[in-house]
């Protein structure tokens, strides 16, 4: 098929674009640990979550130097527990299941923004380096109450 | 050529023109309200939930005006150009599939409004719906798919008829965009007939929630493509004709379409990327093969400038965008679909970062998304649908666009894009901060961040309005058009330009195509979902509104 010079220049330029993006994204993600959260299968009972260790004891746990597994339920309409509080300079592991519907879990200013689905359970790390009150949202629809769901963790 | 259109694909046509228009303005007055809602303008009388006029936007906008207007329009091409008028069974069975997707629509909206289903159109599993939305939704797809046997049907007689020749450009285009449709919507019909229907009647008493969703985003991804390459057929066929120059490429086109049938379907972990339950080299791999489906919208943007340049030259043009000004700017029938091609850009733009892998985190379910697809099918798709019934209604009905029209057509276009500007430009600013999408009005307990976001819900609120006032000026058009003076509007296809290479032969084996597209399929998710049925855990039904 005949293809115009300059529309060969033009493609050439677009594909390269795309390719060093994926490139960019893949060296990221594969090689400097930015993957997307929650990529294998720790799956839970979603009608047993209480009953089911670690979220029969949801809450924070310190597992390191400054470092914390916090293990929260989210559900029609808000989390379990209710807030945290950490040093500045502390990384939290987040360990999140769902009790009921699909549920989003986005700490605003952060990058931290992921899915809560029942079955599964989702992880995902962050270190707060500055201080202050941060607003974790569900931003997945999930009922009438939805706009009300939503959670603080105090970083100070 | 002159050709009348046949009166009985006219009545057709304009009865699925006319049917989205009306979903268009119900759909329109719901996104009107929920801009005002959110920004804290107004709250809604005592019975009125905001996510019901959610569900109710989302349905009638997204899957409503888009499909009828899809399917009117491509018959209306595909009588146009495949033989003058289309076979008595195939506009049976047109007809067949509009009272299938009617029936479907009515019961949907009786259902939504009655607040039996405010799961949005998305209805994400384990939210569980009146099974009487799956079955409604289950009836809009059967519908449509009656309407695409049809278009393949005609084409096939067609080819039969005229064996050795070359289809028309536009008839071809029809093809792959249903096509595209059939392949893509297995997945949906799979979800709602085979997982959610009788999980909704309590037949079974769970559903497999991380299934659900790829099934859904299996179809929702190509969704996107069956709004846009209608508009691209516009773009490619029609606007050449209605410039006065000639098609760049007919093998070019066509390569185009059928790089689209092959990417935009094995891709839809692009918007899974921040969910549990699915790896993370599979999810590049859709990552991959999504920005595939950036080449052909790469080639098309070269054709339709090209086809503008040599335009402008062929009239004299000097310069590098000498050619620019020689555009026909005061025909609605051009400048519509041009604005919707130039907001393109931007929207395009927009969704490769939305496709970005890890990137999505920051964009994940914020009002950047809903701006996106305001930009996209919003926007340059529905633009260049309201330039498309410019001529296509006075075409059908033997009437004229008179210069009053075409002028209101010209005030419509810039008041729609003006109010977008405002919504989502306002949209895309605020999602970047973190304000969630599909959210009701709610300060978070008066948080400084939430606090901060207020003055962009009002910018929305008030773009939303303009573009509230854009559709009522569409809808008196509409309204003028079918009451305009008589007379002969021509069906403008475009030809090709002189000593363009004649089209492969190879384009049209649809088997090696549909062949290709299937490999891509499975080899894009035969794994993952093998894993989904080993060891996912399935979840009960809430109803949670």
């Amino acid at each position: 098929m005949h293809v115009h010079r300059l529309e060969k220049i033009w493609l050439s330029i677009g594909i390269s674009m795309l390719a060093i993006f994926l490139v960019v994204i893949a060296a990221t993600a594969f090689g400097m640990g930015m993957s997307p959260p929650s990529e294998h299968h720790h799956t839970i009972d979603p009608t047993q979550v209480t009953t089911t260790a670690p979220f029969d004891d949801p809450g924070l746990k310190q597992t390191g130097d400054n470092r914390y597994e916090a293990v929260m339920i989210a559900y029609a309409f808000g989390y379990e527990p209710q807030t945290l509080e950490v040093p500045v300079g502390a990384t939290i592991d987040f360990t999140v299941t769902s009790s009921d519907v699909v549920h989003g879990f986005e700490i605003v200013g952060t990058n931290v923004n992921m899915m809560i689905e029942p079955g599964e359970v989702s992880h995902i790390s962050h270190k707060f380096d500055k201080p202050g009150v941060y607003l974790v949202l569900c931003n997945e629809y999930c009922g009438t109450g939805h706009e009300y769901m939503k959670t603080t963790i105090v970083v100070k | 050529m002159k050709q009348p259109f046949d009166r009985r694909d006219g009545k057709l046509v304009l009865a699925h023109i006319l049917f989205a228009f009306v979903a268009l303005l119900l759909g329109g007055v719901a996104g009107m309200l929920q801009g005002t809602v959110r920004s804290g303008m107004i709250t809604l009388p005592a019975n009125i939930g905001y996510y019901e006029l959610l569900t109710a936007h989302g349905v009638l906008m997204a899957l409503i005006f888009t499909t009828y207007f899809i399917i009117g329009f491509l018959y209306s091409g595909v009588s146009h150009t495949l033989g003058g008028k289309l076979l008595p069974g195939v506009r049976k069975l047109a007809w067949i599939g509009y009272a299938t997707m009617s029936i479907g629509t009515v019961i949907g909206v009786i259902v939504i409004l009655l607040g039996k289903a405010s799961v949005l159109y998305t209805f994400y599993a384990p939210m569980k719906a009146s099974p009487w939305f799956y079955i409604a939704l289950a009836l809009v797809v059967i519908g449509s798919w009656l309407s695409g046997f049809g278009i393949f049907r005609q084409y096939m007689v067609w080819r039969k008829a005229n064996k050795g020749k070359v289809s028309p450009l536009f008839a071809y285009m029809s093809v792959v965009t249903m096509l595209l449709w059939q392949i893509a919507t297995i997945g949906v019909a799979v979800e709602v007939v085979v997982q959610l229907i009788p999980w909704s009647f309590g037949w079974v008493d769970t559903v497999n929630v991380v299934l659900s969703r790829t099934l859904f985003w299996y179809f929702g991804h190509p969704l996107v493509y069956f709004w846009l390459l209608p508009a691209y057929i516009c773009w490619y066929v029609i606007i050449p004709k209605i410039i006065g120059g000639k098609i760049f490429s007919d093998s070019l086109a066509r390569m185009s379409f059928i790089l689209f049938l092959l990417f935009s379907i094995p891709v839809g972990f692009h918007h899974q990327l921040m969910e549990p339950g699915i790896s993370g080299f599979w999810k590049y791999t859709q990552v991959v093969l999504t920005f595939m489906v950036i080449i052909p919208s790469l080639m098309t943007a070269f054709s339709l400038f090209a086809t503008f340049e040599l335009y402008g030259r062929s009239k004299g043009a000097k310069g590098l965008f000498g050619w620019f000004r020689m555009l026909p700017w005061k025909d609605a029938r051009f400048f519509a679909p041009f604005m919707g091609m130039l907001v393109f850009i931007p929207a395009g733009a927009g969704g490769i970062i939305n496709a970005s892998n890890q990137m999505n985190a920051v964009v994940h379910n914020t009002l950047w998304v809903t701006g996106h697809f305001h930009l996209t099918v919003a926007t340059s798709v529905a633009l260049t649908f309201f330039g498309i019934t410019y001529w296509l209604i006075p075409h059908i009905t033997g009437r004229v666009l008179t210069a009053r029209m075409n002028r209101l057509g010209i005030v419509q276009t810039i008041c729609w894009c003006i109010g977008m500007f405002f919504m989502s430009g306002s949209m895309h600013t605020v999602g970047l901060l973190g304000d969630p999408r599909r959210t009701a009005y709610t300060t978070y307990d008066d948080h400084p961040d939430a606090i901060l976001w207020m003055p962009y819900h009002v910018a929305m609120a008030v773009g939303g309005m303009i573009l509230f006032i854009g559709l009522l000026i569409l809808a008196y058009i509409v309204y003028s058009l079918m009451r305009a003076p008589k007379g002969e509007t021509e069906y403008p296809i475009g030809e090709t330009a002189e000593g363009a290479e004649e089209t492969p032969r190879y384009l049209e084996r649809w088997g090696l195509w549909v062949g290709i597209a299937v490999v891509l399929i499975l080899f894009a998710y035969t794994l993952p979902v093998i894993d989904m049925f080993q060891t996912t855990v399935t979840s009960p039904g809430y109803v949670t509104w």
